[in-house]
């Protein structure tokens, strides 16, 4: 399946966070790569999407979107530096 | 604010390849956004049905006017409708706008290296509008990748814009012009490093295109030596 990037998830993720997390700096737990959301592989698929490290290609984040809830899965990131708001006009 | 949905209005629409057209929309309250930036357009079906497809921004103003240009995929659920059948007067409901890394600020100083394949080229064409509205020096190249002359968006806004500041290289990639130098083929490394800035110029670059297209430019630049890091790139799925 061909795979966009992680910017393309600005509009979803702006459902469940206040920022723009494709902006953000996260760090992947599988190799410690450090870079923007906005560069990752997004796997997209009806019910959600599978976000995957664009060094190690391991699993960033996992978004389930459900009829009552919406399941979110950030395991692979061992940390996020989110940018002071006045960056992330 | 981020991921505010807008009602826009159709107010005109343009022909702009055999399978893709320009379309402007009225958004009361949209206060602009950012050369590169995209929307998420959701259509909704009589049954509740709802279907969202994102797309890139052509404009890059602070008017209440939204440009979009948009090719038809065949297979598509979004594409076919907004290209066809949508007509002036018809309103969606988008999203936006979206996304604040692959985007051109005027107060950029490095050269800025634009690559586009197909209807790639939107978010480039509005990173070469907010160029020539801005009055920057910086040097912009754009390199584009069409099947076939009219396969081509904003096409002679593109000659008419071409200067010292803007250089167009064009890439056919199934059918030439006639005369034209060159026989039909795919963007090359050879291509790229002839027609680019180079990587020890430093510059802002930015891909955009089908993800095939993408990964062969990004790859090829990496290969001329760009850090993977300035190469921004920005993929919608499809061959």
């Amino acid at each position: 399946m061909d795979h966009v990037d992680g910017n393309a998830l600005a509009g979803p993720l702006s459902e469940l966070f206040r920022f723009d997390l494709t902006t953000t700096s996260g760090e992947c737990r599988h190799c410690g790569d450090v870079t923007v959301l906005a560069r990752a592989m997004v796997y997209l698929d009806p019910s959600g999407y599978v976000v995957r490290c664009c060094s190690c290609d391991e699993v960033l984040l996992t978004v389930v979107t459900g009829p009552q809830r919406t399941w979110l899965d950030l395991s692979g990131i061992s940390g996020l530096q989110i940018p002071a708001a006045s960056e992330t006009a | 604010m981020v991921g505010a949905w807008h009602v826009g209005t159709v107010v005109a629409t343009n022909t702009e390849t055999p399978t893709g057209r320009s379309i402007v929309f009225d958004v009361p309250g949209w206060t602009g956004n950012l050369a590169g930036q995209h929307v998420d357009v959701r259509l909704s079906a009589p049954d509740g049905y709802q279907a969202t497809r994102s797309y890139s921004i052509a404009s890059a103003d602070s008017t209440e006017r939204v440009q979009l240009a948009v090719d038809k995929l065949p297979d598509g659920e979004v594409s076919p409708y907004l290209v066809d059948d949508l007509q002036v007067g018809d309103q969606v409901e988008f999203r936006g706008p979206l996304g604040g890394w692959f985007v051109w600020k005027p107060e950029q100083i490095q050269p800025v290296q634009l690559i586009g394949g197909g209807s790639g080229v939107v978010p480039l064409i509005a990173m070469v509008r907010a160029h020539a509205a801005s009055g920057s020096t910086v040097p912009f190249k754009l390199l584009y990748s069409v099947r076939e002359p009219d396969d081509a968006f904003f096409a002679d806004e593109l000659r008419a814009l071409e200067g010292p500041l803007l250089e167009v290289t064009w890439v056919y990639t199934r059918k030439t012009p006639h005369g034209w130098p060159t026989p039909a083929g795919r963007v090359t490394q050879e291509i790229l490093a002839r027609a680019t800035f180079a990587a020890a110029e430093n510059p802002a670059v930015f891909v955009c295109g089908p993800t095939g297209f993408v990964e062969t430019v990004a790859t090829h630049l990496v290969a001329l030596g760009h850090d993977p890091v300035t190469v921004k790139t920005e993929r919608f799925g499809g061959k």
